[in-house]
């Protein structure tokens, strides 16, 4: 069954509407046993060792078919999962910080060679000091490895956003890894309410994967991971990224098709009271719940602030990004970062950010912030600070600072 | 019950705080409730002192944050009272639910100044008489939700016995034992509130 397939009418029937209370390490692990992947090779880390421990269970008791590999090391999980999407069976893995970072090698080969496996990210800090906690330092390390990476804000949307994650990879125009990114303990071991979907439901978005080329073809034999000269790598490497910019439409196809079955509408990314608003801020994953809880006490108080809350980190929606915070009018943007750079200006979505900013002629004040790295706490009263800080910048009362950390210890 | 509902809990790792708060988002949630339960972790080890929340509430909850203005405070273990200020943030209105052999009025010295409501419950002596074992915060559990009110009697014992009927369904011959603690320690509490009540009223 191919791409097109899938949108079979079954496919877009709602799904009844199934109230639960999970985890997001559950929510993940309870997407998985909808989809019953081919293999899962797997190494256990903090935090995200729950993941793998919970997809065990559900093959011992004989609910899934996954063929479960342990693994000695990340290195190697990512080494068999590279193997078994080659060999044409849907994989999927999972892991947090040192764990990626072990990966980075296979990572990029997943990548150039057009397997689209599936990796939960659990994000947490890297080293060091060491810490488990929560950071994007493990994720945005491997921003520039050729994967598609999507962030969430809670539970709810790790398992909506893990179901979408196939249908994007394995989608012809596509055929590249996604990198579904939680926060660690904050999200992964929180127990909150979602919605799920019904079993049938999920089966039928995601489809039968039905590769076009694979390496147990005797029909059509192909070579994966071959040598190539300099007469061709390039073109190699232009294809890739080819199929990254070709994966922003098929991200918003599946968002549309997957709304059919939940109700849910996801995009790039989510614009929160942002309509009439003076200040904006723009940040991923758990921390723009509490800024949106954060901008409804301020917009009470008469201050209009906002919230963009970026889902799709890779491929970057510059253009679309840059054109929301146009609309927005707003006087001063917030960026912030769950990641150090050590580049002395700012973090990865700060740099990003202001360069899709230029390049549309956005010319609005922006000051980067960094905060709740390996774990510190991120508050709606750090949110009244920033906010209180970027109306002094629009006043013209102080300057912006370019590069700022909130949270620290005096 | 006001909108929102929050707690924290504070015990010691591997005495089931974090347990016990994830047990009170999964009945509160079976009440018809937003619920939030999560830990936050320290040094990863037995003994260490770790934090627990909840947040229940009528309308979606979208903050991730800690507690640091809690509604409630429960303590798991009434060592940590020497090391870690319990009551810090504590809303007035509020309370603070402590395991302790001890009286309300023998622990409030260790408070560091708090005037607020303290109810104390013997939470190991509960266990150890229905489970055999110390297990400190099954009995806690039920002593958070009579003080707190997050849901009613009737429906709590409903829920729980759900829950642990599902949690221990390979060895359901430990599901009795609890509900017992549970019972005990909610009788417990009913008592000490309408004892406090009492005095308050004849003051």
């Amino acid at each position: 069954m191919n791409h097109f397939e899938r949108d079979s009418e079954t496919a877009v029937k709602k799904s009844r509407e199934i109230r639960d209370r999970m985890s997001g390490n559950e929510a993940v692990a309870h997407a998985i046993r909808q989809i019953d992947p081919d293999v899962m090779p797997a190494f256990p880390i903090t935090p995200s060792t729950e993941i793998p421990q919970m997809v065990s269970t559900f093959i011992a008791n004989g609910e899934i078919g996954t063929e479960f590999i342990p693994v000695e090391s990340e290195h190697s999980a990512m080494s068999a999962a590279i193997g078994a999407e080659a060999a044409g069976a849907r994989t999927i893995t999972a892991t947090s910080s040192a764990g990626l970072a072990l990966m980075w090698e296979e990572l990029l080969l997943a990548a150039s060679n057009r397997l689209p496996v599936v990796l939960a990210l659990v994000n947490r800090t890297l080293s060091g000091p060491i810490n488990i906690n929560c950071d994007h330092s493990d994720g945005m390390g491997a921003r520039d490895t050729g994967w598609i990476q999507i962030y969430a804000e809670n539970n709810q949307e790790a398992y909506d956003n893990y179901i979408q994650a196939f249908p994007i990879a394995e989608d012809p125009r596509v055929h590249l890894p996604v990198m579904i990114c939680q926060d660690g303990f904050i999200t992964s071991h929180a127990v909150e309410n979602i919605s799920l979907l019904e079993d049938e439901a999920v089966k039928a978005f995601v489809g039968q994967y039905d590769p076009e080329e694979f390496l147990l073809n005797p029909g059509k034999p192909v070579s994966v991971g071959p040598y190539a000269i300099s007469d061709y790598s390039m073109e190699a490497k232009k294809a890739q990224e080819d199929a990254m910019e070709r994966a922003g439409s098929v991200i918003l196809e599946t968002a549309d098709r997957f709304c059919r079955i939940s109700g849910r509408q996801y995009g790039f990314f989510e614009e929160y009271r942002t309509e009439d608003a003076d200040y904006v801020l723009l940040l991923m994953g758990s921390a723009a719940g509490t800024a949106k809880a954060a901008v409804d006490r301020l917009r009470e108080q008469g201050v209009r602030a906002g919230v963009i809350k970026l889902r799709v980190f890779r491929p970057f929606p510059a253009a679309e990004l840059a054109e929301a915070v146009r609309r927005t009018g707003c006087k001063a943007l917030a960026i912030l970062d769950r990641c150090e750079s050590y580049n002395g200006v700012g973090g990865p979505l700060g740099s990003e950010v202001t360069q899709a900013l230029y390049r549309a002629k956005v010319y609005t004040e922006t000051v980067n912030y960094i905060y709740g790295l390996a774990g510190r706490d991120f508050t709606v009263d750090h949110v009244f600070g920033i906010v209180d800080e970027l109306q002094a910048v629009a006043e013209g009362r102080c300057k912006a600072p370019d590069h700022k950390y909130i949270g620290l210890r005096s | 019950m006001r909108d929102t509902v929050e707690i924290r809990w504070h015990g010691r790792g591997g005495q089931g705080a974090k347990t016990a708060a994830l047990l009170l988002a999964d009945v509160a949630f079976q009440t018809g409730r937003y619920v939030q339960g999560f830990p936050e972790y320290g040094p990863e080890r037995m003994g260490a002192p770790i934090t627990a929340y909840n947040r229940i509430s009528r309308s979606a909850i979208r903050i991730h944050s800690n507690i640091y203005q809690p509604d409630y405070v429960a303590v798991v273990d009434e060592t940590l009272l020497h090391s870690v200020n319990v009551t810090d943030g504590l809303k007035p209105g509020g309370a603070v639910i402590i395991n302790t052999s001890k009286t309300t009025e023998e622990v409030r010295p260790l408070l560091k100044g708090y005037k607020g409501a303290v109810y104390t419950v013997n939470a190991r002596a509960i266990s150890e008489r229905t489970l055999g074992r110390n297990f400190p915060n099954t009995p806690m559990l039920a002593a958070v939700t009579a003080v707190t009110g997050v849901m009613d009697k009737e429906s709590f014992f409903r829920e729980i016995r759900a829950s642990f009927t599902h949690k221990f369904a390979r060895k359901p011959e430990v599901i009795e034992g609890n509900m017992k603690a549970l019972e005990a320690a909610y009788a417990a509490v009913e008592n000490e509130l309408e004892a406090q009540t009492c005095v308050r009223r004849s003051a």
